[in-house]
This record gives structure tokens, sequence and C-alpha cells, in this order.
């Protein structure tokens, strides 16, 4: 398994007030995404657990990529992958930080 | 938010087990014991360098059905074929042995099941939760509680799932969803392909489907693949139960003796249905949901209090 840790600061703390949300299952080509409003002002740290090695720059990238589209100011993200190509990432990324924006 | 994943029309067989159980209950009902944030995860699925989930898939708690309390364990066939394994096992016993023992919780609880059996990656304690849940529904049972099984998943409910819904108090099957103990390739494996053809997939979903589980007696609602056709079944289930007594294990061994006499020689779903005294059997497969669920409700074998 290779853990990935990215941090970023987000332009401004993601708006809503729920705590937590998870979205996706850990299958083929899937993840799961855990969101938990735990950090200061506007951090955001993502962890992921992945089976496939040798994609740091791609998770990099739509990591990025995430926190300039949403701003997850506050969130910590934990990723369980079982394999999700870059596209379902973004997308559970978005799915989830629009649950935490909700409430 | 109206979420079209667990709307009243959604698929529960393509839902995943978090969308069933809140498609299932009353809006904004459900409280979640040992959520994803506690981080309860297999000690064991690292070591075979597999990715864990931070529920090991499975999702209990406490809710409301039409306003009625009940506790709810949800099975997620998607992560690892829904298997029983240590942590997984130990949520759904844990919720038994609550029921059981403490008056003050919802006395129903309701087992969303979609499982091929074990995780063979923790085979020792998978096995051990399933003996283990068995005797904790049925300590359950025998102390008041009503326990209900509903099969409509992926996974369908096979080995340890299959036997785990055996021994509920109900069973609620939509045409989906399968119930057995070995699965179709595990019979073919150990007896040959004469003996059952896993390749054969009308063979397969005939005799382990919810059609025919329902007409043989093995589940006691059908259930229209849905939100709503589960919510509805439950509901109507959980109103009365029979009694879990002596009387009714030996209704149900006398139940077993008898259809194991009636249909042990048959070798396909449709000669079962025959022996029934369905006209046409052949037609059953292309029945619709309410359709078949009449028909069902009107044979005298699948109808019992036996359980």
């Amino acid at each position: 398994m290779q853990t990935l840790k990215f941090r970023h600061t987000a332009k401004r703390r993601l708006s809503g007030k729920k705590q937590n949300a998870i979205i996706g299952v850990v299958a083929s080509g899937n993840l799961e995404v855990l969101l938990e409003r735990v950090l200061p002002d506007a951090a955001c740290e993502v962890n992921i657990v992945t089976p496939l090695s040798g994609y740091d720059e791609t998770w990099k990238a739509v990591f990025a990529e995430f926190v300039e589209q949403s701003s997850p100011g506050g969130l910590l993200i934990s990723i369980n992958d079982g394999g999700a190509r870059p596209d379902t990432v973004y997308l559970r990324l978005m799915q989830g930080s629009a649950l935490m924006e909700a409430e | 938010m109206e979420d079209a994943a667990t709307s009243s029309r959604a698929s529960w067989f393509q839902a995943t087990a978090r969308q069933r159980v809140e498609g299932l209950l009353d809006p904004n009902s459900f409280t979640e014991f040992l959520t994803p944030s506690e981080r309860v995860r297999s000690p064991h699925l690292q070591l075979f360098d597999l990715p864990s989930a931070f529920d090991d898939g499975v999702v209990i708690g406490r809710g409301a059905l039409d306003g009625k309390p009940v506790l709810v364990a949800a099975q997620e066939g998607q992560f690892m074929g829904g298997t029983f394994a240590e942590v997984s096992g130990a949520k759904m016993v844990g919720l038994l042995r609550a029921a059981r023992d403490h008056k003050d919780l919802p006395q129903t609880v309701l087992l969303l099941m979609d499982s091929g059996g074990v995780r063979l990656q923790e085979a020792n304690a998978g096995e051990l939760a399933v003996a283990e849940l068995m005797r904790a529904i049925a300590q359950a049972r025998s102390a008041g509680v009503t326990v209900i099984a509903l099969v409509g998943g992926r996974a369908g409910a096979f080995g340890g799932a299959g036997l785990t819904t055996a021994t509920c108090s109900r069973v609620i099957v939509s045409e989906q969803g399968r119930i057995a103990v070995s699965g179709p390739e595990v019979i073919e494996t150990n007896k040959g392909v004469e003996e059952f053809d896993a390749e054969d997939k009308a063979l397969v979903w005939s005799t382990d489907g919810g059609k025919n589980r329902r007409l043989i007696g093995g589940a006691d609602t059908f259930a229209e693949d849905s939100m709503a056709g589960f919510r509805a079944a439950a509901k109507a289930l959980m109103a009365k139960v029979p009694a879990f007594d002596l009387k009714t294990m030996q209704a149900e061994q006398e139940r077993l003796a008898t259809r194991q006499k009636r249909f042990g020689a048959c070798d396909d779903a449709v000669s079962m249905w025959r022996i029934l005294g369905i006209k046409e059997p052949e037609a059953i497969r292309d029945m619709d949901s309410k359709e078949f669920a009449a028909l069902a409700n009107s044979i005298k074998e699948a109808n019992h209090d036996a359980r």
C-alpha cells in the first residue's frame, strides 16, 4: 500500500456546518472519501491510501484542482482508494464537499 | 436535499449500503453507531496489501421506519463482497446482542444483507462471526426481538449470509436478491458442471433468485426492487411475527422435511413450480413484481409461520 499526504491553504473556509461526510465505496475503480471539518482556518489536508504506486503526480494534480475549484478550507480528507481513475476521484471530492456544504 | 440515489423509486440493487439505509428509514431518523470517523477498520487487510474501509463494509445504527424505532445493520456488497470478517461481523453481532439485552433499545432489527459469505483473508474470524451472529439472532428472537432480513443486493446472500438470513424471524427478497449457501461456482467446482452450470445464468437466477425463494417458502415477502418496495415490505412484516418457541421450530423442521420430499428429485426451479400447482410455470420469469407477489401470496407452501 502506498500512502500520500498533501497539504494546502485554500482561499477560504468551506461554507456549511456539517462536521463529517462520507461518499463512495472501496471497490474496483471506486474510492471512499471521508471529509471531516477539523482543521483551523483555511488549512486543508488529504491522506490517501492506495494499492497502486507511481501515480503521485496525478493525485497531486487532481487534489490541487479540487482545492482551486471548491476551496475546502478546514477539511481533513481521508481516502481509501480501490484503483479509481482521476475523473472518479475528482467527482467524489466534489460530491463530498457538496455534502459538507449542504447543511 | 432530494437525492436520486435514495429516492423512493431508486433501485435497491444498485444502491450502496448507506443509500439503502437512507432510502429505507424515515428522513433524517438514522443515527450511526461506530461512525467512519471512528475508523474501526479491519486489522488484517493491510497485511495482504489490500485497502480497508472506514466502516469495514457494515453500517450499523438506529432509526425509525414509519415512526417505529428500529435497529439497522447494512452490509456493503461492493466492498470485499460484503463479507463477514472480524470487524464487520462484530458490528452485526454487537447490534443483535444489544437488542437482546437492552429493552430500552428498539426491539426490531433490520438486516440489510448483501454478502458473498466469509472474507477469505480473515476466514477464521469470519466463520466465528457467522456462528456468533446466528446464535445472537436466535437469542434475540428468543428474548422477543423481531429480526428481519432484507435481501436484494448485488452480492446476494450466500454462505454465512444465506445461513444468517434463514435464522431471521422473517425474510424479504426482491427478484434480484439471491439466497443460498454454496454459490453457483462453488457447486460447479465441487460437484461438476452436470450438477450445476454456473455459466447458465437463467438456471442460476431461477434457482437462487428471489422468485424461487419466495415460492418455495424461503422468503415471506416479495419486494419490488426499490426503496419504496423494501420499505413497504418491512413495514408490513414488522407488525406481526411468529413466536420463537419449540412449536415454531418443530413446524420449521416439518416444513423443510416436506419440502425435501416434494422437490428433492427436481433438477430445476420450473419443475418445482409445476409441483406447486402453478399452471404456467415458464411464465413466472417474465412476470412483473405486482403480479408475481399476488401469485406467491396464493401458494400455500410459500406462506407459513414456521422459521
